[in-house]
């Protein structure tokens, strides 16, 4: 097989499982939503609240339609495969997105049909319903999902659609599998972890603090709960492997065991991941005055989301197991682009440093001021 | 699991993604437009520090920020349905289409999102020169996700720089510039994205003109017009000519579109241009000598120079094109039971050499992969049921054609009188004239909404032109799955666009007083 094209399919996987990390990381829109209510008592605190998040939710949207254009992209027989059959897990996805990008400026303005209320309950929705629902969906790339590939189904005039479901829940049964669930609610409560830590660094209203302070330990008791039975289960999981030699695809018991031992560097990005999570959240624990555990916690996000998705994909691993038809399972192999597609898509990629720069950028230059009655009245937008 | 697709599938399929989209278009044009309003108006505030202009731009900022927040959701949606209720088309194509979202997402979404967000919070963080640009480079995000998107879209009407690889099945792309620079995208980017400018000029003049009426905010007012009238001309002209230059790459590359649109069955050379007519509810067949037009009011030879810049042009009708033989840059061309024929022969021969394949049957590969190359541009044709089904949605076609041009038309008459109105101020406090521009902004809306059904509805039934039937571009789903998720978008739509004109109107009447410097 072309080398060129193996090390593009590794690149672009490794392209994916970034975006894939810095939007669980950028999820801290979506934890700190759901705690809307929770940490707002008050109209003003509630306010508050909004316009810190609010000046966020776009990176987290925007990272949401690349990781999509980028999945697509580089692996359009996932996009086809899975955005096709897993029907209505993409659809409330998107529902809960559609309800978020109005309600903050809905929200803000009079006559806006629904009431203040409601919109604020749909952005508490998005809070709930994205991480859950994103997480079951990543859940099924170790666990499976029930599809089928024939690509000679496109000979057929009648019926010439290459992939489908095999159960009428199209993707809600997903939730059936504890172990999707349970990844669900690991990454909801770590993006309820990193929402507390960014309004504990952006506000300096002490009851919102002190309300951020007392809420961190039970959500960091309860992802850890999740988080460490989703990752004992892969271990001990039985994966599907990908002969490279001539495609088959096997059971290979402890596959991902397998290819962490495999991998050192991922293995290595896995632990200092989870010790950068963990480093944020005890240094905000221990030390009241402690206010940058986002940074720690948000970058070991992205390195253990990262490497999650690189044992996912890599070592000869179908990333997307089939339940139903093993043969049918895809890898980064029978499932990505052409090499020309995947070239071009390379050179695009030299610019993704750049965005980042202008993005930090921009980050820091409206985030000098920290929260407050007196910001919230001289530049509070929502 | 039926083993074949129900054809209310694909129509509802069709009616959602087309529910989507045309929704999405009703807040896209005014980003565009208003965007470039807004960041020429903040130019002036940096040039000349007169807070006027800062009160000014802050009030067009906000009715923006209301309608760029829907614009975003429902760009998203989009996205979600290629995938969701086109994931056939989405791996047949996927190797092309996928590159131009994900250059969207990298280059454009993350530029208007990253400073969109400096524009509304950093007024005071922010040096002056610093939130000009952000609200300049929010304007060019977004005007740079129009180009990567229409390019998608204009691929989609002119399938180029691709070739279908039998291995894996799919078409794959083999020159990068041909797809982003194809002569169809560039004029689609320049002409849609030009309506957009001249629906935010409608927008801006229109509340001005509101303001005049209630004789309210009067400097204000005028300034604004003086801008809304220049940036309306220029764009509304050159949107003209680009509008042009769309048709006459449509006569070249969907001459079926073309028919579609004029309503003409039977071609001509010294064809005419029908500027006003009534589509006859009795014409059944495409064959039939019932005429397809009433009451028509024709421009001798236009249509012959509009496709082929020379009267002497023959532009076939709806008949012609199903029964081929009328001469082209190819010779003559082929009747659509030949195309057929063709497009059957290669899917065939793609069954074949598969068989080959597997069978380590090298020569008879060779032999099936040659016989499909040279059908391929056929291969859709081979899903065809009948010749019918080649024919868009006449009367639709001729009537979206007629109002999106006749309203381009107005458009040009609109702005040239506003523009001289500007510097005989008399005139603007004229009630006929306020009104008459308070009116144009749902025209600008009901324009570009037309100007999307001409470009769909006439390419169908392709979802890739000549490659790709929407009847093999479909997702596998019960039809019940793709009613619900159709009508809840229906009455989310519906509310969220009450509460977006009830925003945006209470937004109107409070006025810039409202806007603190």
């Amino acid at each position: 097989m072309n080398t060129t094209l193996i090390f593009l399919q590794q690149y672009w996987w490794f392209i994916i499982s970034l975006l894939g990390g810095l939007l669980v990381f950028l999820l801290f829109v979506q934890g700190g939503q759901s705690l809307l209510f929770s940490f707002g008592k008050n109209e003003q605190e509630q306010r508050m609240l909004l316009n810190l998040t609010g000046r966020k939710w776009e990176f987290t949207f925007t990272t949401l339609v690349t990781f999509g254009g980028a999945f697509f992209a580089s692996f359009p027989l996932f996009y086809s495969t899975s955005f096709g059959g897993a029907y209505w897990v993409w659809m409330l996805i998107l529902l809960s997105f559609i309800l978020q990008a109005v309600s903050y400026e809905f929200q803000s303005h009079k006559g806006n049909v629904l009431g203040n209320k409601v919109y604020r309950c749909f952005l508490v929705f998005n809070g709930f319903a994205a991480p859950i629902l994103l997480g079951t969906a990543i859940g099924t790339f170790f666990n499976g999902a029930s599809f089928v590939v024939d690509k000679g189904a496109i000979l057929s005039a009648s019926m010439p659609v290459i992939s489908y479901w095999t159960t009428p829940w199209h993707g809600l049964e997903a939730v059936a599998n504890p172990w999707n669930v349970a990844l669900g609610l690991a990454v909801f409560f770590l993006a309820r972890i990193l929402g507390t830590l960014y309004f504990l660094q952006s506000v300096s209203e002490p009851s919102i603090m002190e309300r951020c302070r007392r809420s961190l330990l039970p959500s960091t008791l309860l992802f850890l709960l999740f988080f460490l039975a989703f990752v004992v289960h892969i271990l001990f999981a039985t994966g599907l492997a990908v002969d490279p030699t001539n495609g088959t695809i096997y059971p290979e018991a402890y596959k991902y065991l397998h290819n962490l031992m495999a991998l050192p560097a991922v293995a290595l990005t896995f632990v200092v991941g989870v010790l950068c999570v963990l480093t944020g959240i005890i240094r905000t624990l221990i030390s009241s005055t402690y206010i940058r555990g986002i940074w720690w916690t948000g970058i070991g996000t992205v390195l253990t989301v990262l490497a999650l998705f690189l044992i996912a994909g890599y070592n000869h691993t179908a990333y997307y197991p089939s339940v139903v038809d093993m043969q049918s399972s895809l890898t980064i192999s029978n499932s990505s682009s052409s090499l020309f597609t995947l070239k071009v898509m390379a050179w695009v990629s030299l610019i993704i440093p750049f965005v980042l720069g202008y993005i930090i950028y921009a980050w820091r230059s409206i985030d000098t001021t920290r929260m407050n009655a007196d910001e919230l009245k001289n530049e509070g937008h929502y | 699991m039926n083993e074949t697709i129900d054809p209310s599938l694909i129509d509802w399929s069709r009616a959602q993604f087309a529910l989507t989209a045309m929704y999405h278009w009703l807040f896209v044009p005014l980003t565009l437009g208003l965007g470039l309003i807004m960041a020429l108006m903040e130019t002036a505030y940096y040039v000349t520090e007169d807070l006027f202009w800062k009160r000014t731009v802050k009030f067009w900022m906000k009715l923006f920020g209301i309608n760029f927040a829907i614009g975003v959701a429902t760009g998203i949606i989009l996205e979600f349905e290629f995938g969701t209720n086109w994931s056939n088309y989405s791996w047949f194509v996927g190797d092309i289409f996928g590159a131009p979202l994900a250059i969207e997402g990298i280059l454009a979404f993350f530029m208007e999102s990253t400073f969109v967000a400096v524009m509304y919070f950093g007024w005071n963080k922010v040096s002056k020169k610093f939130h000009l640009a952000s609200t300049w480079l929010t304007t060019i995000g977004a005007t740079l996700s129009a180009w990567w998107i229409l390019v998608a879209n204009a691929w989609m009407q002119y399938p180029v720089g691709m070739e279908f690889n039998p291995d894996t099945v799919r078409n794959e792309m083999n020159d990068f510039l041909a797809v982003a620079f194809s002569p169809v995208a560039v004029n689609k980017f320049i002409h849609t994205v030009l309506s957009g400018w001249v629906l935010g000029a409608a927008f801006v003049a229109g509340i001005s003109f509101w303001f005049l009426l209630k004789k309210r905010e009067t400097e204000f007012a005028v300034a604004s017009l003086k801008i809304a009238a220049w940036f309306g001309l220029i764009a509304s002209v050159l949107c003209a000519i680009a509008g042009d230059g769309s048709a006459y790459n449509v006569g070249r590359v969907q001459p079926m579109k073309l028919a579609a649109m004029e309503a003409l069955y039977e071609g001509h050379t010294r064809q005419g241009l029908i500027a006003l007519g009534v589509v006859n509810p009795d014409k059944e067949a495409y064959n039939d000598s019932t005429p397809p037009v009433l009451l028509k009011l024709e421009i001798p030879n236009m249509l012959s120079w509009l496709v082929g810049r020379d009267i002497q042009t023959f532009v076939p009708g709806i008949k012609d094109i199903i029964d081929g033989g009328y001469p082209t840059t190819n010779g003559l061309a082929l009747s659509a039971a030949e195309k057929m024929k063709k497009g059957r022969i290669a899917i065939d021969a793609l069954a074949h050499y598969r068989e080959a394949v597997t069978e380590g049957d090298k020569e008879r590969a060779q032999l099936n992969r040659n016989l499909l190359k040279e059908n391929y541009p056929y291969f859709g044709y081979g899903y065809l049921n009948k010749p019918e089904e080649l024919i868009p949605n006449v009367p639709l076609n001729f009537y979206a054609f007629r109002i999106m041009v006749g309203l381009g038309g107005y458009f040009i008459l609109f702005f040239a009188l506003v523009l001289v109105a500007c510097y005989k101020n008399k005139w603007l406090s004229g009630k006929f004239l306020q009104w008459v521009g308070i009116l144009t902004i749902p025209l600008a809306y009901i324009a570009g909404e037309a100007g999307w059904i001409v470009s769909e509805a006439g390419r169908q039934p392709w979802a890739i032109q000549d490659v790709l039937p929407n009847s093999a571009a479909i997702s596998r789903l019960d039809v019940s799955s793709v009613q619900t998720t159709f009508f809840v978008f229906v009455v989310l739509f519906a509310v969220l666009l009450l509460a977006e004109i009830r925003i945006m109107l209470r937004e109107i009447k409070k006025g810039p007083e409202g806007e603190s410097h």
